[in-house]
């Protein structure tokens, strides 16, 4: 797939997520926003082995939402992907629904692991990278994680572990679009310089300008590996991308467009 | 009596089990030499993985590490079930991962280092995760089995096991949500659980010599729970005894309590931890301290 249709499915994506969270009346369309470019460039180009008609294959790569609320832009990525249709989304964080309002791996196709509890998820995927290394599965794991959700202690004994393991079969990717719920990162508890405390942990880092540029997100996906480390991919990213009221507001973390701000969203999203 | 403690036949047993399974692999929080993984970690050093003192990745990792085939069995003190409890919960039980706790020195009979490392809570925080199996061997023989038992299960397990030697009794049946009739009896039931079947046999025969004809029954499958043998023994003697080194809220004396509930009994109480925390001690002194000595549960239950 080249530059253009990426992009494509990217504006797709971002009427999904608009799109699911009006008809919920709820979820986390900011930060799925945000990571809109990382998770469809996983899943259309990067990952390899992935096939929704064998979402269980044993050496596809695995993906693992560590920000599990950005669930809306998984969802609306797989659903692109063809795991499922766009009917699930009137079902979305509804009852009997299979997109949960976090991922849930027992009920969604495509999805590879539980998430929700923030910090959970990359040490969940550092757990499969080194489960791979094992038992010689050449599969890579890849996980997104928030900004604010570096402030979880958990993240960083991950971090360390994945390190001293050498789980250069593990990509975390960071999305860092500067908020949270409660307001900036700086307001509510700075997290210093990233690239070099995880490059002080021991990860081979990569920093992209604009992590909402397909392709420099792209490019840093398909650096080569640096073997003996895992790699971290610092995007820096913006809340809300792509809907210009959302766009860098704290405000839009956690709440759903209404139906006047869903019209224009959608009008704005079109191709 | 042969004599072994409960850890150590869990450290023996996923050495043979590892040897049966190349899927086993062992996840610790550095304390191998205590929860007796060493055993393992000598035989199959590929197949251990120490996650420095870290017990919330450990269970995350261990949950990651099972969606690639593998079983880990993971290993550290009672107590940190608390502080990897929503690892747990939200890491391996909510998707049913194939993950197995071998949570050691449980209880107040930790002994020396005092109530902030006396799991008294442990049981209750497992038995109320969907998902989970819960096994408190009373015995070195019964925790082979456990561990037997939890690799054949497909998800989480959890072992509880004790620090201190007790005695190894001859073999029973075993099986997953059974319990044993230990000692049959018509006057009064005792049910118990783990370290306390060594107690709990010394107060039956004080309770003999004192004209009192008591059941005994022990517990290993705390989840799921034996509630058709429980109500049997309970209808058939009439006063109920449940024995635990665990706090008696939300342990092997509320599973019997909710197994009896709508049967009417009157005569039902429950020994364990009274909602406190325990201290250092000398094992011996910590039981008698908090009233678990064979000849004080006897007491108890003759004043009942």
């Amino acid at each position: 797939m080249d530059i253009l249709e990426l992009k494509d499915v990217c504006r797709r994506v971002r009427r999904n997520i608009i799109t699911m969270t009006n008809k919920a009346g709820a979820g986390h369309p900011g930060g799925s926003l945000s990571a809109t470019e990382a998770m469809v460039a996983l899943y259309f180009d990067v990952m390899k082995g992935i096939d929704p008609k064998d979402d269980k294959n044993p050496t596809r790569d695995r993906f693992v939402l560590s920000k599990g609320h950005a669930a809306p832009g998984l969802y609306g990525t797989l659903c692109e992907r063809g795991y499922f249709g766009p009917e699930e989304f009137d079902k979305f964080r509804q009852l009997h629904g299979i997109l949960q309002g976090h991922p849930d791996v027992k009920k969604c196709p495509g999805v590879d692991a539980s998430t929700g509890s923030l910090g959970q998820g990359i040490s969940i995927a550092a757990g499969m990278a080194l489960g791979a290394k094992k038992t010689g599965n050449p599969c890579h794991v890849y996980t997104i994680i928030g900004d604010g959700e570096s402030q979880e202690g958990l993240v960083w004994e991950a971090s360390m572990a994945a390190a001293h393991y050498g789980l250069d079969n593990l990509t975390v990717i960071f999305d860092h679009n500067k908020m949270q719920i409660d307001g900036t990162n700086d307001e509510v508890m700075s997290l210093g310089d990233v690239g070099a405390k995880w490059r002080a942990f021991g990860y081979d880092v990569i920093e992209v300008a604009d992590g909402n540029d397909i392709e420099q997100v792209l490019a840093a996906l398909h650096a080569p590996a640096c073997p003996g480390k895992p790699r971290l991919i610092h995007l820096h990213t913006l809340k809300g991308k792509g809907v210009s009221f959302m766009e860098g507001q704290v405000g839009w973390h956690g709440k759903a467009p209404n139906a006047a701000e869903t019209e224009i969203a959608l009008k704005e999203l079109e191709a | 009596m042969e004599k072994k403690a409960i850890r150590v036949a869990y450290g023996e047993a996923i050495v043979k089990l590892g040897a049966e399974n190349p899927n086993v692999v062992v996840f610790d929080a550095d304390l191998a030499a205590a929860t007796m993984t060493n055993g393992f970690k000598k035989a199959y050093p590929d197949r251990f993985i120490d996650c420095g003192i870290a017990e919330a990745n450990m269970v995350d990792m261990a949950a990651g590490a099972s969606t690639m085939g593998l079983i880990p069995f993971c290993s550290t003190f009672a107590v940190f079930a608390g502080r990897s409890y929503d690892q747990i919960r939200n890491g391996v039980c909510y998707p049913k991962l194939n993950v197995k706790f071998g949570f050691s020195h449980a209880g107040i009979t930790l002994g020396e280092d005092g109530g902030s490392h006396q799991a008294i809570e442990d049981i209750a925080l497992m038995r109320v995760l969907p998902n989970m199996t819960v096994l408190v061997p009373s015995d070195a023989t019964e925790c082979y089995k456990c561990v037997e038992a939890a690799a054949k299960i497909d998800g989480p397990v959890f072992i509880r096991t004790a620090r201190l030697p007790s005695p190894v009794y001859e073999e029973r049946p075993f099986e997953i949500g059974k319990g044993n009739v230990i000692k049959d009896g018509k006057d009064v039931v005792i049910f118990c659980c783990g370290i306390m079947l060594e107690h709990c046999l010394e107060a039956v025969e004080i309770l003999k010599e004192n004209g009192i004809d008591a059941a005994l029954v022990n517990h290993h499958s705390l989840k799921p729970f034996d509630e058709a043998l429980t109500r049997e023994y309970a209808a058939k003697c009439g006063k109920v005894f449940t024995v635990e080194e665990h706090s008696v809220i939300g342990g092997l004396g509320d599973a019997v309590a909710s197994a009896l509930c709508g049967m009417g009994l009157t005569k039902f109480q429950k020994i364990g931890i009274n909602d406190e925390f325990g201290q250092s001690g000398k094992p011996a002194h910590l039981l008698e301290e908090y009233g678990l000595t064979g000849k004080q549960i006897a007491e108890k239950i003759m004043n009942a």
